[in-house]
């Protein structure tokens, strides 16, 4: 090649031309496809608060599988049978409240005027009214997220997490059956008031036989997403308690 | 060799031991610590370097005579930057569970410096099917050694490998648990990795000896 790559001018061009090619083909690239990705994020919102509520295909012990994609939209109306938005004393029914952004409403909420907006799915299993509860945290590196679905005597009927980047092997082992299943039959409340789950060390009970005592056990090794969980369940599920009770008065 | 000449046999078989770039070579040790705690990501892992730096190495390669030097490394970290994100898109498209389970490897890998090595050592002075091939040997070379130390780290750690309690139930006391054995917990925890790399490193330098430094 007779090419005089070192020339100052010949880099600035090579800069600008990589730049315009491999900008315009990451952006086509993530155009072309936006339209699947957003589609496939909405179902697994779907397959996520239908597990919280035990409505799942898990097979086995330590299988975690959501509902299929092709069917969860169907199964979603049918189990879930209202969509609630609570803001404030306000509650309107809205269809679409599972696309709520948690992370925003967050944002806005800083500012003490604007009155958060809380989704609420209320469905139906086995002929008992289910209220899932989304919830969304911090980690140890970076967010988690999930759902906790309570029945009328704000007992645990199922619960869902996940997470953007917790450590493989350790913190992201709350996405495990294991892990979920504890929170199976816990309670929130202790004498009527609200305690949340604490993801406890050095427990006790490590098989989880004490359903009252509003402990699960931890991961070893993953204090910090484990507490980080503690947290976003008292933060998250805190706020919907007084529509909660207002319900069973 | 039918299909590979002798030279370009070796380029795929050094890496595996005589080279390999976690214990001789000493690059990619960071996701080697971070992401072995478990077998599948492991090999999850390695799958997904094989494919980058495969890949990366034919692009950089075809892309040799034009890159200016002075920005050569802007280039490289651009280019497995793109190739990385497409992948990372088409893999949320068309197999989104997939990509949940992959989550923070496919970004790990962007940061992974034996993909920058090898750029920078091979791809930039041979042509693409020797640097497909060179790309391809350092990362199995590479996962290799991620797969034995997320063997070890899974097996001691949390007694299952790949998720199946292979020496009973820790809970509920059976198996080798029955007997009074117990996890070290300390095997989760990524110093453990760098212990065992260490051992590794032990082992394959006692065997030949050409591979120790004066």
């Amino acid at each position: 090649m007779a090419k005089n790559t070192d020339k100052n001018s010949y880099t600035i061009i090579f800069a600008i031309v990589m730049v315009v090619v491999v900008g315009s083909l990451l952006a086509g690239v993530a155009q072309g496809l936006k339209s699947k990705i957003t589609l496939n994020e909405r179902y697994e919102k779907m397959q996520n608060i239908l597990y919280a509520m035990g409505v799942n295909d898990n097979e086995g012990e330590g299988d975690v599988t959501f509902v299929p994609t092709d069917k969860v939209e169907e199964t979603f109306h049918k189990y879930i049978k209202q969509q609630l938005v609570i803001q404030g004393d306000d509650v309107t029914e809205n269809d679409e409240a599972y696309l709520i952004d948690l992370k925003k409403e967050e944002t806005k909420a800083k500012d003490s005027n604007y009155k958060r907006r809380l989704p609420l799915f209320i469905g139906e299993k086995d002929g008992e009214t289910i209220y899932v509860i989304p919830m969304r945290g911090k980690g140890l590196w970076d967010a988690i997220w999930g759902f906790v679905a309570l029945d009328k005597s704000f007992t645990v009927q199922g619960v869902f997490f996940d997470h953007k980047g917790e450590t493989p092997g350790l913190g992201a082992e709350i996405k495990q059956r294991y892990f979920m299943d504890d929170f199976k039959g816990e309670a929130i409340l202790d004498n009527d008031v609200f305690k949340g789950i604490t993801v406890a060390k050095g427990n006790n009970d490590p098989i989880n036989e004490n359903k009252m005592d509003n402990k699960v056990d931890a991961i070893a090794g993953a204090t910090i997403t484990g507490n980080g969980v503690t947290a976003m369940i008292k933060k998250d599920v805190r706020m919907y308690l007084p529509y909660l009770k207002s319900l069973n008065n | 060799m039918g299909l590979l000449s002798k030279k370009d046999s070796k380029l795929i078989l050094d890496p595996l031991a005589d080279n390999n770039p976690i214990t001789i070579q000493v690059l990619g040790i960071c996701s080697a610590l971070a992401i072995t705690a478990q077998l599948k990501a492991s090999i999850v892992m390695a799958i997904s370097v094989m494919a980058v730096l495969g890949i990366g190495n034919v692009v950089i390669s075809l892309m040799r005579n034009i890159i200016p030097s002075k920005i050569r490394i802007i280039v490289q970290l651009v280019v497995v930057a793109a190739l990385v994100i497409i992948v990372d898109q088409i893999l949320k498209a068309f197999a989104y569970s997939l990509s949940k389970e992959l989550s923070v490897f496919i970004g790990l890998i962007i940061t992974n410096c034996i993909i920058m090595g090898r750029f920078e050592a091979f791809a930039l002075g041979n042509g693409p099917w020797r640097s497909f091939l060179d790309g391809i040997g350092n990362a199995a070379g590479y996962g290799l050694i991620l797969i034995i130390v997320g063997f070890f780290r899974e097996l001691l750690g949390s007694g299952t490998l790949l998720g199946f309690q292979v020496l009973g139930d820790p809970i509920q006391k059976t198996g080798l648990y029955a007997i009074g054995y117990e996890n070290n917990g300390f095997m989760l925890l990524s110093p453990m990795a760098l212990i065992i790399v260490g051992l590794i490193i032990w082992v394959q330098r006692a065997k030949n000896k050409d591979l120790i430094e004066e």
